[in-house]
């Protein structure tokens, strides 16, 4: 049977994240813990071909102890296994350091629970934003990496072969590759579905599998935690906001509205700034 | 997959439900806790006032963790004018040890007591919406939830889903309350610094005070506000029967703004940031609107049955104190082995004997009494003449005495429909008041 691990991860809910006005730090407080959105958009991958094909998925998360909530959600909707990978010696970790955990903790499920044939993570956090962690455990599990995932056209479970649409700034690229395989998903990828009632009460009763430091035989600890993270915030600020300064044009028909705009544009210096001496052409409609 | 069976399920995770799931769940039984909110709390108000007593009943070891904000130490209650009030309070200090009531916020208090529950066994299952009971013959069997193969099953089931109980609705049990029954509470938290509120309100550290108004400010409406002190933030609403809101046209939302503008609320909130905004029926029917409590394998507590003692503002020590009843009653249920309502009407005695009955008893013809005066009588015409009487005798402008006292009394009379009718109102009032 097919082994999906799938990284989540419990992030502040962005949405209700304000900053301090004085002091520039997130204020965390009172913020609502949620899961991060792209990892379950990966989960519900991992669970579509858990309904199709059988598999067994297992969920990690790195993270304190309340990151449990995130975990239990994941059992909900129909993972079988669930993971905190927790300990003080991890906190203040960067992308560098998370990456090296996250392979850790996916080798050592790959010798507990049998080998791992695909990795989901999420295209990145709501928090940190980087879209580093997935690609540096692909590095280090050398995973054949696919990033930016919107759909998982075909899965040949026989053959061992992968095929997706990578979503880019220029188009779609169809790249057809081998297990194992890491894929980090896009929201476009599917629709998480709600977790049904008997989801519900294993969730309710399940308990993660909680690994420390000490539970890692192999574990480099100058590679952990604050230590293993290269990663300095040298400073954070809050971007001054600028006076809108500007017209809206509102409730004009779209071709109407560009038109409006050209006219006004017309008016300004930009033309003249940019060496357009040339009398403005008529464009037909 | 095989269908398990719960000895209870408790459908609403606000005080009620969480304390029969925490009795029954403390007592060995398998219990489900459902809510249909994200997490208990998210979807419920009160003005904010939690008593000890019946919470330190239910939690004799852990009540001193429960998240308040301020131990109540003075209770004021302003008679509201156009911009003045006849004010009315005690400030004790021997309502601190022990603690007589707190202020509270339910979003924190409500996670709390149900962790309570969940950590004495109860299996929490919340954002899970209960749409009807399952019933076999007269018997009720479990619970249909929203959710995929979303059928749960147990012995006893105890409907604590609040005002609007849909499973009593489903049981035939509830009916659409009428408009006077409820009434439309609005609610606006207020952040202001603690020194701020300390320094306003008269406070030292975690001294809190409450206000209760009614008059004016309810723009001729039955109705009462409060303000109540908390931590850092304020908590500031009105509640008015929905008969009259409906009859008058008024926006909750409306009323609320008048309260902030006068005089006395004004100078107490000004400055202040607010952080959230809600509004929740609450069930003033009164005894007389209590429904039958239990039955065949279920019991029906808090708002759900209209335990709601309106004229003290109490509400969730009744809901908690329901909520332990019907879970002792499941408990001695599971014990003979019979969950029919022979057993379970040991609720019903449990209520009969309390508190809970006697206080609703002796006020249940305040409904009626509220439902049949005029409103504009009792909260504008009424409130403002004492307004005006007391302004009279307090002020010295060189009538004399005498003369003062009969025009005080002339304001109450004009305002009664003569001394007869303040007569009559106050007798009326009276037996309302005294069952």
């Amino acid at each position: 049977m097919l082994h999906i691990v799938v990284c989540v991860k419990q992030v502040p809910d962005s949405r209700e994240i304000r900053i301090h006005p004085k002091t520039n730090t997130l204020i965390r407080q009172g913020v609502p813990a949620i899961a991060n959105f792209y990892d379950m958009h990966g989960l519900e991958e991992a669970l579509r071909i858990k309904d199709q094909h059988g598999a067994r998925i297992t969920v990690i998360t790195m993270g304190p102890p309340p990151a449990e909530k995130t975990l239990k959600e994941c059992i909900s909707l129909g993972a079988d296994e669930a993971i905190l990978v927790t300990d003080r010696k991890f906190a203040g970790a960067d992308t560098l350091a998370t990456s090296y955990v996250l392979a850790k903790a996916i080798q050592k499920a790959a010798e507990e629970f049998g080998p791992v044939d695909l990795v989901f993570c999420g295209k990145q956090t709501l928090d940190g934003d980087t879209g580093q962690v997935g690609p540096g455990i692909a590095c280090r599990l050398d995973l054949e990496q696919l990033t930016y995932v919107e759909k998982v056209v075909r899965l040949d479970v026989e053959k061992r072969r992968i095929t997706v649409h990578r979503h880019l700034e220029d188009g779609v690229e169809v790249v057809e590759t081998r297990l194992p395989a890491l894929i980090t998903a896009l929201q476009e990828m599917n629709k998480v579905r709600r977790a049904s009632l008997p989801g519900m009460i294993r969730a309710a009763r399940y308990k993660p599998i909680v690994w420390t430091v000490k539970d890692f035989s192999d574990i480099d600890v100058s590679k952990i935690g604050l230590k293993g993270s290269p990663t300095i915030v040298a400073k954070s600020w809050v971007p001054e906001q600028k006076p809108v300064d500007g017209e809206i044009l509102e409730d004009t028909p779209p071709e109407e509205a560009a038109r409006q705009l050209v006219d006004k544009l017309w008016e300004t210096e930009l033309p003249e700034k940019l060496g357009w001496d040339a009398e403005r052409e008529e464009v037909a409609p | 997959m095989a269908q398990e069976k719960f000895d209870a399920i408790v459908v609403g995770a606000g005080p009620a439900g969480s304390a029969a799931a925490y009795t029954m769940a403390k007592a060995g039984l398998s219990v489900v806790l459902l809510e249909r909110g994200e997490f208990p709390g998210a979807k419920n108000l009160f003005g904010g006032v939690l008593y000890r007593k019946q919470l330190e009943e239910i939690l004799p070891d852990k009540w001193k963790k429960a998240p308040v904000e301020r131990r109540v130490v003075e209770q004021r209650i302003w008679l509201m004018g156009e911009e003045s009030a006849v004010t009315l309070g005690h400030r004790n200090e021997a309502y601190k040890e022990p603690v007589n009531c707190w202020t509270a916020l339910r979003v924190k208090f409500d996670q709390w007591f149900a962790d309570q529950a969940v950590e004495a066994g109860a299996l929490p299952i919340y954002s899970t919406v209960a749409t009807e009971l399952i019933t076999e013959g007269d018997r009720v069997i479990g619970v249909r939830t929203d959710r995929e193969d979303g059928d749960l099953y147990a012995d006893a089931v105890i409907i604590a889903d609040g005002v609007n109980s849909l499973l009593g609705k489903s049981l035939g049990i509830h009916r659409e309350w009428k408009p006077d029954e409820v009434s439309l509470a609005v609610k606006e938290v207020i952040a202001l610094p603690r020194e701020k509120i300390e320094d306003r309100f008269n406070l030292e550290k975690d001294e809190g005070v409450t206000i209760e108004f009614f008059g004016k400010t309810s723009l001729g409406m039955a109705g009462m506000g409060f303000l109540y002190t908390n931590k850092d933030t304020l908590s500031l609403g009105i509640g008015v029967m929905v008969n009259h809101l409906k009859k008058k046209k008024i926006k909750p939302y409306e009323i609320l703004d008048h309260v902030k503008k006068h005089p006395m609320i004004r100078r107490l909130i000004e400055g202040g940031e607010v952080k959230e905004y809600s509004g929740h029926l609450i069930p003033e029917g009164g005894w007389n609107s209590v429904p039958p409590l239990s039955g065949n394998g279920w019991c029906i507590v808090g708002d759900a049955a209209q335990l709601v003692n309106f004229v003290h503002r109490e509400g969730s020590n009744l809901a908690m104190t329901s909520g332990r009843y019907a879970g002792e009653a499941v408990i001695e249920a599971k014990k003979r082995g019979d969950f029919s309502q022979e057993t379970l009407s040991l609720y019903d005695e449990k209520i009969h004997q309390s508190f809970i009955r006697k206080d609703l008893v002796k006020y249940k013809g305040m409904h009626e009494f509220l439902k049949e005066e005029d409103p504009d009588l009792l909260f504008n015409r009424l409130p403002q003449a004492a307004n005006q009487a007391l302004y009279e005798l307090f002020l010295v402008d060189g009538v004399p005495k005498g003369e003062k006292q009969k025009k005080m009394l002339n304001y109450l009379k004009e305002a009664g429909g003569g001394a007869w009718g303040l007569a009559k109102l106050g007798i009326k009032g009276w037996r309302a008041m005294n069952g």
